[in-house]
């Protein structure tokens, strides 16, 4: 059994690094800096192999005996800090160091020569252990802090090169959208104050998660039922809205793929494993409670299957391979949260697991490709198959993957979602099913269509000039604007254009093998791992058919035993995954007949025949241009706006530079007060004499 | 006065012998290379005295009662003004040695003076009998007695040098001194107003008796503790009495400086030990809390000040008052109330403890820091911490042990001071006080800051000249005898462990 410290340090160590790399190796070594990168490596690795035991004792059924620690008392709130280990935290704990480690692995070879090395570092310490933190808190209050500093910290991230005004403004932008949300998820904690006496009263603790669960099943099923009715429909769905926001559900979804400003390890750690999947976890930590809403549980399974299909179509046209992932995850985030809606919990579960996998190779992948080219446009790519063997074939197993390609990981995550929408789990009604199964079948065949065109612009045909041609080609614009604003008098270039990357230059070959084996990890998961977790029929590698599936729903009914019958596995289905590789297998078709054998330039997109449509989607629906319209002007936007602005003064350059500005600037205040004059020694000692008595006397 | 009597007394007369031996020597003596040797020996006498009675109080843990050696079974005349306990023995050996080594250390420093020689050892050696006195007291006279003994020739020794700085480091020294040791003398008055006594073990019975929502029951006892607390924080450097240390280590020559820093501080934190643990313990609740904000106070202060400073002893003087600070928490650390809304205080042992090995273990490391100080300072002639750039390729060697007593004053494991501050730190959880104890825990942390500069400075940076920097043989001595010592201590802790374990049973009350 593993003990209590050992799983506190999965989230300490990580931490821990981060204080050790902002408080000593950054300002007194940052010579070495790449002693940071190795430090947070090393306290991954062990947090990988902690999470990993904590896992087997939780698969072993060991009772974790786990202490609370109280924090605060504010009447009959009490709050109690502490760990929530069960089935759900355990696999997390998992994904979450795995996918980090070995992305701060890659980050090594893609971070290698830039300024802020050590910063980069701190700043992923720091995330990852707030997401750690999320996953592990047992009371609400503190999964909301933990909640909180996730965003903060993505916002350092995204921001990371702030230097460039795009990152600056797409940092704003998610740390603002996502607050939006976070307002509901505040809401529905505030709620649970006013009705902490009556928790009270039933011997519960209003903040405690299990206790939550417990005061939000009817009475008539032996439950508690102190939430209930619209209250709970609001509550949950305050919870939903800040979900919504972390994992970019539609309409809080235009943040994320700018978020792709910041550097491409960051984005696949925050797509894959960490930020976005914290909306999907939040709503699965309260399964036991949203599941009680029929509505709140038909609101998220129609949002989650529009946020897929909507989202897949923006993928469609998208020329920026960043771009096009981003979109991508927005999709697969809606496959998640459907699958939760329509009661499919452990499918929702299963593929932020293999997702996690193949969508974290997808992006080192890009990251790597950018590292040949300078570029993420994929106009100008083209034709590195020939250069980049290694590469492509990972980027085709990830897409492959995506598409929901049998046998790869998507393939059986994807085929338990639209078993779970298929057949109805009496959750929610039956036409909320259809539409759902419906949407999710549409998504298919778009997934299957933007992953082709990505992996075919960007590695098929011929080379088209990566950066270089790329800054050639803005010149060229910016002079013909000039000439049509009649100043061809200057006849000088203009201004030097802003870099597009940290990775300037074109120079074609294979990433070094530090970039490529965390590829090659998540490559080998990519195909593998689906099969694996959750084996569709026996049981001759010794894993049980569903496994991970069942783990996650007997996790589900330990906790609340009154859920059983409602939520249910479904068996492999020949007919459905027909449907959906059928739905892939178009998808492909028709992006091939639309994409090969055609000598274009990418001038012109073929898709750009569709005239309004395709503009329509290429301006993201004009839902960008709405925030921009409306909720800029408002006063509240431009309130956040100055408030952003100034942690962005004070702030992005550094927290630790902050801190080390405070202690430098506290102490020489301090030590002000030592003048030197003899008599104010004197006033000292009796001033602190009187300090002390007059404390004493008011204790 | 019987022979019993002059036997438990003879180490404190064995060390004022031989100042006064050192002092009457240097009027006939024309060598006066002789005179730190004769002063250095002057040691074994009263070393040998100690390790004597040490033996002796095997079977009794206090020679006074009319037991061990020479005794003919009477109670002393010495009226229980002294208890030569094995507490007493444990700083008795300490400040001995300290004074050793400082008289080792100090030798290259005093050659260089043209007159006063003698006085300067005779200085040291009289300073070392006021806190060995100090560590016995067990009544309110004698300790105000030994406190003076103990300052007044430190004060002349932090003027002792011919500079303005100098001056004026001892008359600070002794302006603030005699304001705090005036409040404390107000505060005994105060004490022995409300109980009649000056015996700490009589004060102990008079003081069990009050009770009520007081603090301390009476407020002429609030504040006359009060009051004496400022004439033992003053001695250990404690915010917020520790406004003279800075000035005073900038100022006063640096091997008078390394003994106040060690052992005057050692002294005071026994003294303190022995008036709080033995003669108020019915009211430790209330002085505990105390203690950990003091502690909590002088760890932050010291700490975030140190860290602006350019000037070594300067940046010294506020390490100090930081590691009275992490001492303070083992004090408060020796008390906890016995169930939840108890006012019955239960005694810790742990706490003590820990305050014992803490010293032992800070002054071997503040000793060899300090020795290797003077080593380089003597050469370089500079106190500011950028003149010490490029030292490690000028003697690799001091620059070597400097940086290890610095870690070891941050408190890397494994040396003395991180074993030190593992134990007090548990001693504060153990004691409810965890809140103290992740006060600590973050300000060392800070304090990595400031002393790792010194070890950047003087390992990364080069400097112009690339001349050697060499010490005299006794020099060498005192440090490797010190940093042996600190090494020993952090690899083999057990030894000084248990000392402090026996050392503390006299304060069980």
């Amino acid at each position: 059994m593993i003990p209590e410290a050992a799983i506190w340090a999965i989230f300490l160590l990580p931490l821990g690094t981060f204080a050790l790399i902002g408080l000593i190796i950054r300002p007194l070594l940052n010579r070495f800096s790449l002693l940071s990168g190795l430090t947070l490596i090393a306290s991954l690795g062990v947090a990988l192999g902690f999470s990993v035991w904590t896992l087997r004792s939780v698969i072993l059924g060991h009772d974790l005996d786990l202490e609370t620690y109280q924090w605060l008392e504010i009447g009959s709130a009490k709050i109690q800090l502490g760990l929530l280990i069960d089935q759900l935290t355990a696999i997390m704990l998992v994904v979450v160091t795995g996918v980090s480690l070995l992305v701060q692995i890659y980050s090594l070879g893609y971070m290698k020569g830039d300024p802020g090395f050590s910063r980069y570092f701190a700043y992923m310490a720091l995330f990852t252990a707030a997401m750690l933190g999320v996953v592990m808190s047992t009371n609400i209050i503190q999964l909301y802090a933990f909640w909180e500093l996730v965003g903060v910290s993505s916002y350092l991230l995204i921001g990371f090169w702030h230097e460039r005004p795009a990152a600056a403004a797409a940092a704003k932008k998610a740390f603002i959208i996502t607050r939006i949300g976070d307002v509901g998820f505040l809401i529905a904690i505030l709620y649970l104050f006013v009705r902490a006496d009556d928790f009270a009263a039933a011997g519960l603790n209003a903040f405690h998660i299990p206790d939550i669960w417990q005061a939000a099943q009817p009475v008539a099923i032996g439950g508690v039922g102190i939430l209930g009715g619209a209250a709970l429909t609001w509550f949950t769905l305050g919870i939903f809205s800040g979900a919504a926001g972390k994992s970019g559900q539609f309409p809080l979804h235009p943040w994320l793929p700018d978020a792709m400003e910041g550097p491409t390890p960051v984005s696949a750690l925050i797509h894959a494993a960490t930020m976005v999947a914290a909306g999907v976890f939040l709503v699965a930590r309260f399964y036991p409670v949203i599941q009680q809403s029929g509505d709140t549980m038909s609101i998220i399974a129609l949002i989650g299957a529009f946020t897929a299909v909507m989202a897949a179509t923006m993928g469609l046209v998208m020329n920026d391979i960043k771009r096009v992932m981003a979109y991508s995850t927005v999709s697969q985030l809606g496959y998640m949260m459907a699958a939760l809606g329509v009661g499919a919990y452990s499918a929702a579960m299963f593929h932020l697991f293999t997702h996690a996998s193949f969508k974290a190779l997808l992006f080192l992948g890009a990251g790597s490709v950018n590292h040949a080219t300078g570029t993420f446009d994929m106009r100008y790519m083209g034709g590195l198959v020939r250069h980049m063997k290694v590469t492509y074939v990972l980027m085709v197993i990830g897409g492959l993957s995506l598409m929901g390609i049998i046998p790869l990981a998507g393939f059986w995550s994807k085929d338990e979602i639209l078993a779970g929408s298929w057949y109805s789990s009496g959750l929610v009604d039956g036409w909320v099913n259809r539409a759902t199964f419906i949407m999710l079948l549409i998504g298919i065949v778009l997934t299957a269509f933007y992953t082709f065109r990505m992996l075919h612009m960007t590695f098929h045909g011929e080379f088209r000039g990566g950066i270089d041609q790329e800054l050639a080609d803005q010149a060229e614009d910016e002079r013909e604007e000039l000439e049509e604003q009649g100043e061809q008098g200057s006849g000088m270039a203009p201004a030097d254009a802003a870099p597009v990357s940290a990775h300037g230059g074109v120079h074609l070959a294979e990433s070094p093998v530090i970039m490529l084996f965390p590829m090659m990890v998540l490559g080998v998961a990519a195909i593998i791992s689906g099969y694996l977790a959750n084996p569709q029929w026996d049981e001759e590698i010794g894993i049980p058919r569903h496994w991970i599936s069942e783990f996650l729903l007997h996790g589900l009914e330990n906790t609340v035993p009154v859920l059983a019958g409602n939520v249910e596995i479904h068996g492999f289905s020949r007919s459905l995954a027909t449907f959906s590789t059928v739905g892939a297998a178009i998808g492909i078709i028709l992006a091939a007949g639309l994409y090969l054998g055609r000598r274009q330039t990418w001038e012109r997109d073929p898709l750009e025949l569709g005239g309004k449509v395709h503009s329509l989607l290429a301006n993201k629906y004009y839902v960008d241009a709405l925030y921009e319209g409306v909720v800029v002007r408002s006063a509240f936007y431009r309130l956040m706006v100055g408030a952003v602005d100034w942690l962005d003064r004070n702030i992005v350059d550094g927290v630790v530079d902050t801190l080390g500005w405070f202690f430098r600037n506290i102490g020489s205040m301090i030590g002000r007060v030592q003048t030197g004059q003899v008599q104010s020694y004197g006033g000292v000692v009796v001033f602190g004499i009187l300090l002390i008595i007059l404390g004493f006397l008011l204790s | 006065m019987s022979a019993h009597d002059l036997y438990v007394i003879s180490p404190y007369l064995g060390v004022a012998g031989a100042a006064l031996l050192v002092i009457l020597l240097d009027l006939v003596v024309p060598k006066k290379g002789l005179l730190p040797i004769i002063a250095f020996l002057g040691l074994a006498a009263p070393l040998a005295l100690s390790l004597i009675q040490a033996f002796d109080l095997d079977d009794s843990l206090n020679l006074v009662q009319g037991s061990g050696l020479l005794s003919n079974g009477e109670s002393s005349i010495l009226l229980g003004s002294l208890s030569v306990d094995r507490f007493a023995m444990f700083f008795n050996f300490l400040v001995l040695a300290a004074a050793g080594l400082v008289i080792m250390a100090s030798t290259d420093y005093v050659r260089q003076m043209d007159r006063y020689q003698g006085e300067y050892y005779g200085l040291i050696l009289f300073s070392a009998t006021g806190m060995m006195l100090l560590a016995a007291a067990t009544e309110l006279i004698t300790i105000y007695i030994a406190i003076e003994l103990t300052t007044m020739p430190l004060v002349a020794l932090a003027a002792f040098m011919n500079s303005a700085k100098s001056s004026e480091a001892g008359m600070k020294f002794f302006i603030v001194g005699a304001i705090s040791s005036a409040l404390m003398l107000y505060g005994m008055a105060l004490i022995y107003g409300f109980t009649g006594t000056t015996l700490l073990s009589e004060i102990s019975a008079s003081v069990g008796n009050a009770s009520g929502d007081i603090p301390f029951g009476n407020y002429a006892l609030l504040v006359g503790l009060v009051l004496l607390l400022v004439g033992f924080g003053f001695k250990i450097s404690s915010v917020p009495f520790q406004m003279w240390v800075p000035d005073v280590y900038e100022g006063g020559p640096t091997p008078v400086i390394a003994f106040l820093s060690v052992a005057s501080k050692a002294a005071a934190f026994a003294i303190l030990l022995r008036v709080f643990f033995s003669g108020f313990f019915d009211v430790s609740l209330d002085w505990a809390g105390l203690m950990a904000a003091l502690a909590a106070a002088s760890m932050i202060i010291g700490n975030l000040v140190a860290i602006g400073q350019s000037n070594i002893r300067r940046l010294f003087g506020y390490s100090s008052i930081a590691h009275a600070g992490y001492i303070l928490v083992g004090v408060a650390a020796g008390v906890k109330a016995t169930g939840a809304g108890s006012s019955l205080p239960e005694f810790l042992s742990v706490g003590p403890d820990s305050v014992l090995f803490y010293l032992g273990a800070y002054t071997a490391a503040n000793l060899t820091a300090f020795f290797a100080i003077i080593a380089i300072g003597n050469r370089i002639g500079s106190d500011r911490i950028e003149d010490y750039a490029g030292v490690a390729r000028r003697s690799p060697v001091l620059a070597a042990v400097l940086a290890l007593a610095l870690a070891a004053l941050i408190g890397v494991p494994p040396t003395s001071i991180f074993i030190g501050k593992l134990y007090i730190f548990t001693a504060a959880i153990n004691a409810d006080l965890a809140w103290l104890a992740i006060v600590g825990v973050i300000s060392s942390v800070v304090s990595a800051y400031y002393y790792v500069r010194i070890i950047r400075v003087m390992f990364l940076q080069s400097s112009e000249t690339g001349e050697r920097i060499s010490a005299p043989p006794a020099s060498w001595a005192a440090l490797g005898i010190a940093g042996a010592s600190m090494l020993f201590i952090g690899i083999a802790p057990g030894f000084v462990l248990d000392l402090s374990k026996i050392a503390v049973g006299p304060l069980t009350p």
